[in-house]
């Protein structure tokens, strides 16, 4: 390679510096900012995950998968992974491959930022260089896939749907300025390369457009405006980038060793919460699977509208936006970036003042625990019972409404020759999880603390819970040292692997609903299922397991009246239905009573089929 | 005038005119649910606070439309915020955004 210009300078590089100092300097800063609002204690875990060779070895491979091959997008879609990673994938090896040529050709030019971006502009090819027909193969390689990668983000504004994709984000004004910028930028750089391509050398792509191009345009003056207008559009992009939501891509990269390093969203506005907010692609990949976009008024109070109003400080509806919510966790569970909605709601609504605060200090908890350490010693003779285990069973405020799961679930205890305890068959303290939820976690607190001292004092070696919104945050949040918390599924599981309940599979098609709190929030999937196949046929909904769609009757959501919660339930109810099961089947009181609400199938908790499946036997 | 042996005890009716009903028409503006509810009680029959506190929702909303915020507020100390109000209501009143509210509206040390 032989240098054209001994300066290795021309001016349309300005622009290109411009954009680049600036988005640079914008993300340095940012980045120092966000680590900076950390808590003191979250900021020392994060620089002690940084020495730390299995995190950083995490943080590598997460690097790769998810900012350049973008794998959970694969998994979404072919297309959809096709389109992201051909892109991100693409640039990056145009740029590294650019840095290649560079330190082998001109090594002496390494300092100069500007050098591998136009490479192809200050040298011409030799006769010795022509081993680096391979470089120029790849870079023309690379830049075919990313035009492939541009036609099919072309179509996919034109049609989402071929994308696996119902809806997609409303593009706000920066975002089209980034968008239309980042298309334009590879086509003018094939084309700048294409004029120079018989001096500075090119490939299949490159010179063969040198050919078209000077068939009809023989005028080496073409050159110069082409590599301006290529450098413009570089420009354009990395000025707009830290306004638009191509934010997203320095953003995922400070985020993924941010979360490797297991710091959790404290403050709804600082630290990892303002990253995630960055870090939202703003792809809409929310949009159609969270559970409220059944109804059309509510698609702009999915989170990606929530991160988009966050970024505008638009407190008016960000408020609206984190109370409408049912924190159901489906946007989290899909987000491609690991943004976590549900919890940057909770921590919303956290923020909020209230003048009266609740408190349960009044409340004699030694009243409680005399009503619940007894524990009946059912003598089944059928069973032997191997070890003496002491279970309470917890069954929250929703099973009381429910009566027939908690009959069913004493019922099986007492099948299975259990001595057990009912915690709260007089009324008792709340879990504290809807408190929680509502963003009171002081009062929340409380509440737990109540609740320890209570199974604590009752001498119980297990917790029995029926209802996945107490499970979830006692296995969370109370610190139950040596007493094992288990949700009914879980402990009825091992109770049929144990042999102690022993299941008559009846004839019956049963749909299984996974609670969000139950399946997103704890990951149990598979006790259940194993329940149900022993009790009759299971048969899946059409979105299932990590993708189940909330019922609509949850306690997350402050805002979201009786009535409009109808058209969610059906919705979910509908999904359900598509393997026209005799039954569906739930885990959760209030899944099971919202459901029933509007089902014209029977809805049933899975402790009352396994109670009814276990009946037969006994006659 | 004769005395008979009996008089007229004074009235144990409130006289609402001597009320501030401002915080209540504040609640009933930001809540329109507020007016819907019938008093049926069943959030009085489901509390799990009740055992402790007395709290029921169609107590409390009684207590601030006649301005005994005492009584509500002491009743309110133990709402748990469970939700089983908002599962039984019949009038479908999203009784835990209308508590919130309360508890963001009423003031304790602000007594006018």
């Amino acid at each position: 390679m032989r240098e054209i210009y001994l300066s290795g300078y021309s001016n349309f590089i300005i622009p290109f510096m411009i954009g680049m100092i600036f988005v640079l300097s914008w993300c340095a800063i940012g980045a120092v900012r966000i680590i900076l609002q950390l808590p003191a204690d979250d900021r020392k875990k994060f620089f002690l995950s940084l020495i730390n060779p299995r995190i950083m070895l995490k943080n590598i491979r997460d690097w790769f998968c998810d900012c350049l091959f973008h794998v959970k997008l694969w998994k979404r879609n072919k297309l959809l992974g096709y389109m992201h990673s051909s892109i991100a994938f693409g640039w990056f090896m145009i740029i590294v491959i650019g840095h290649i040529e560079v330190f082998l050709y001109t090594p002496e030019r390494m300092h100069q930022v500007w050098y591998p971006i136009f490479f192809r502009y200050f040298v011409a090819v030799t006769e010795n260089t022509m081993k680096g027909s391979f470089f120029f193969f790849l870079m023309d390689f690379f830049l075919l896939v990313i035009l492939s990668g541009i036609v099919l983000a072309i179509v996919k504004r034109i049609r989402s749907r071929f994308f696996g994709m119902r809806r997609t984000t409303r593009a706000s004004i920066t975002d089209l300025i980034g968008l239309y910028s980042l298309w334009s930028i590879f086509p003018l750089r094939l084309l700048a390369e294409g004029f120079t391509a018989d001096i500075s050398g090119g490939s299949f792509l490159t010179k063969s457009l040198n050919t078209v191009l000077h068939s009809f345009l023989s005028d080496q003056m073409n050159m110069l405006p082409t590599w301006w207008a290529y450098s413009i559009a570089l420009c354009i992009f990395m000025c707009i980038l830290p306004f638009s939501r191509y934010m997203h891509i320095p953003a995922e990269i400070l985020l993924i060793p941010l979360r490797n390093a297991g710091i959790k969203v404290r403050h709804a506005r600082k630290g990892i919460a303002k990253l995630q907010v960055y870090s939202c692609p703003g792809c809409g990949v929310c949009i159609d699977a969270c559970p409220m976009s059944a109804v059309k008024a509510n698609i702009k109070d999915t989170t990606v509208y929530l991160n988009r109003q966050i970024k505008r400080y638009n407190e008016r509806r960000i408020e609206e936006i984190s109370d409408k919510c049912l924190l159901c966790g489906k946007c989290t569970a899909v987000c491609p970036v690991g943004v976590e909605g549900d919890k940057m709601r909770i921590a919303q609504r956290s923020l909020r003042k209230y003048n009266l605060a609740p408190s349960y200090a009044n409340i004699d908890e030694n009243i409680l625990i005399s009503r619940c350490n007894k524990f009946v010693n059912t003598s089944n003779t059928n069973v032997t019972s191997s070890k003496n285990q002491k279970v309470i069973y917890f069954s929250g405020c929703m099973t009381a409404l429910t009566p027939a799961i908690s009959k069913a679930t004493t019922s099986l205890l007492q099948k299975s020759g259990i001595s057990y305890e009912i915690m709260d068959k007089d009324g008792g303290i709340c879990c504290g999880r809807p408190m929680m939820t509502a963003g009171r976690i002081e009062q929340a607190e409380e509440m737990i603390a109540k609740n320890t001292a209570i199974i604590k004092a009752s001498g119980a070696d297990t917790l029995l819970l029926s209802c996945p919104i107490c499970y979830k945050i006692f296995k969370e949040r109370y610190d139950l040292e040596g007493i094992e918390i288990l949700h009914h599924t879980e402990f009825f599981d091992r109770l049929i692997n144990e042999g102690r309940l022993s299941v008559n599979k009846e004839d019956k098609k049963y749909a299984y609903h996974d609670p969000c709190e139950l399946g997103r929030g704890c990951g149990i999937y598979d006790q259940p299922r194993n329940i149900v196949n022993m009790a009759g046929k299971l048969v899946e909904g059409e979105k299932n397991r990590k993708e189940s769609i909330c019922c609509g009757g949850s306690l997350g959501s402050l805002t979201l009246s009786f009535e409009k919660r109808k058209a969610l339930t059906e919705n979910a109810l509908n999904n359900l239905r598509i393997a026209s099961p005799d039954t569906i089947v739930t885990a959760c009181p209030l899944c099971r009573s919202t459901f029933n609400r509007y089902s014209d199938i029977p809805v049933k908790d899975i402790a009352e089929i396994l109670d009814e499946a276990t009946m037969k036997r006994k006659r | 005038m004769s005395i008979f042996g009996f008089r007229i005890s004074p009235s144990s009716a409130m006289n609402l005119d001597t009320i501030d009903r401002s915080r209540f028409e504040e609640l009933c503006r930001i809540e329109p649910d507020a007016a819907r509810c019938m008093s049926c009680g069943a959030c009085s029959a489901t509390c799990p606070a009740s055992e402790f506190s007395g709290m029921s929702v169609r107590k409390v909303l009684l207590c601030l439309q006649r301005g005994k915020e005492e009584e509500a507020f002491r009743m309110m100390n133990n709402c748990m915020l469970c939700g089983k109000c908002t599962m039984v209501c019949p009038r479908g009143i999203n009784t835990r955004h209308l508590i919130l509210s309360i508890c963001r509206i009423y003031d304790k040390e602000d007594k006018r």
